[in-house]
């Protein structure tokens, strides 16, 4: 399967970013081996608005089946949602904790958000 | 027939006050039509307390996707400039308040599988008072963009008679809608730092719009003289200066007009009037006489 983490930076070391839509890099890895893929970097950062959506639609077309991230608003849940992609909140640590805790199944697979929208712009 | 739009950089200064006094002024001896295009706020009608006799829908056109149509191809999402739509491999999510109305998607659509729908914002109510005309938007609660609803205000207005905007505060669209178009710009501040700083940036907005303006400071013996230096410097003309009121304030409060209360301030918004009013036809005439 193919996992996202929302991540500070590139590659398995990096930090974890609690935001879903406003993470710099979705680092892409493959969940039973846990070899990186690649890292994607997100664009909607700095987006005046709808980018939670707008990242769902960027892992879509990167074929990514689930993601794994600290939250996840109202909007970006939908849009998930529509794009049958799982999401597992509660990450933490790096990149690499986090496959980690995925594969041990310590991560909780969200339905609905965690996190009020807009809330990514407020860090 | 002139244009003459009330705004201020910073809210709370005074401009439904200067707005209604000087319409209601202005409305003793023509026709006036006045615009409440401050539609998330709109007030002026306490004051003016017209008798409203139609109201209207206002809406922006959204997309609706027909899924007998759509491959997938995710064109609309890329020109939509405000993230508005986001295309997966079977579904299409559409953000109403995101989407501006502006219909790239549906331009662009190589399926031709988006059509437009109206989506309500918010309702236009007209009516009238002795001599004057009197139009608002009422935005609906939780909108986000009030500059459709600000257009269609102003698309009410007839263009034989004095106008008065009442503009909603700050410089950003929605303040823009309201006065882009005017004659004349009256800026309501107070001498105070947030008054200054907020005086310079819709100074500087309405400058690079092209619109000639002056200064109204409201509470003037309050704060300090740097409002007054700024106009000094900026050759911007200071129109009128309101002195800190208690009895001016408790009218406000019970939505009253300070020019029936006290006769003083009809001669006080009658020279803010001829002030404009030379103004206007001064640069209009310095206008005619660069062109030949």
């Amino acid at each position: 399967m193919k996992l996202a983490v929302s991540a500070k930076g590139k590659g398995p070391g990096a930090e974890v970013d609690q935001r879903f839509g406003r993470c710099p890099y979705f680092v892409v890895v493959d969940s039973e081996s846990g070899e990186e893929i690649e890292t994607i970097v997100n664009d909607n950062v700095d987006s005046a608005g709808g980018a939670g959506p707008q990242s769902a639609q960027l892992l879509s077309m990167h074929n990514v089946d689930a993601v794994a991230t600290g939250n996840v608003g109202p909007n970006a849940v939908n849009a998930l949602k529509a794009a049958k992609i799982k999401v597992y909140t509660g990450a933490t640590g790096t990149v690499e904790s986090t496959i980690k805790s995925f594969k041990e199944g310590q991560l909780s697979q969200a339905t609905e958000a965690t996190a009020g929208p807009h809330s990514g712009l407020r860090r | 027939m002139m244009n003459l739009a009330i705004a201020s950089g910073k809210g709370g200064t005074g401009k439904t006050t200067v707005a209604v006094n000087l319409a209601l002024l202005l409305s003793q001896d023509e026709q006036v039509e006045f615009l409440d295009c401050d539609v998330e706020e709109p007030n002026a009608h306490l004051f003016i307390k017209p008798k409203f006799e139609s109201v209207k829908e206002v809406g922006i056109p959204n997309p609706v996707i027909d899924f007998n149509r759509c491959d997938f191809c995710g064109r609309c999402a890329e020109v939509c400039a405000f993230n508005a739509l986001a295309v997966f491999q079977e579904h299409v999510m559409v953000l109403p308040e995101l989407c501006h109305g502006c219909g790239s998607c549906a331009y662009f659509c190589p399926q031709k599988a988006i059509s437009e729908h109206d989506r309500t914002i918010g309702v236009i109510e007209s009516g009238s008072v002795n001599r004057i005309d009197f139009v608002h938007g009422c935005l609906n609660p939780g909108e986000a963009m009030s500059p459709p609803l600000i257009d269609a205000v102003k698309k009410m207005a007839s263009r034989d008679k004095m106008t008065v905007i009442d503009s909603p505060p700050g410089t950003s669209c929605p303040a823009i809608s309201a006065i882009k178009g005017s004659d004349f710009c009256i800026l309501v501040t107070e001498p105070t730092s947030f008054g200054l700083n907020d005086l310079d940036l819709v100074y500087q907005t309405v400058t690079r719009l092209g619109l000639p303006s002056g200064v109204v400071i409201n509470r003037c013996d309050i704060g300090d003289g740097r409002v007054e230096e700024y106009c000094r410097k900026n050759n911007l003309p200071v129109l009128l200066k309101v002195p800190f009121d208690r009895k001016v304030a408790g009218l406000c409060a019970c939505g009253e007009p300070v020019i029936f209360k006290f006769p003083a301030w009809q001669k006080n918004f009658k020279q803010l009037y001829d002030q404009v009013r030379i103004l206007v036809e001064g640069a209009v005439y310095n206008e005619k006489n660069d062109s030949y």
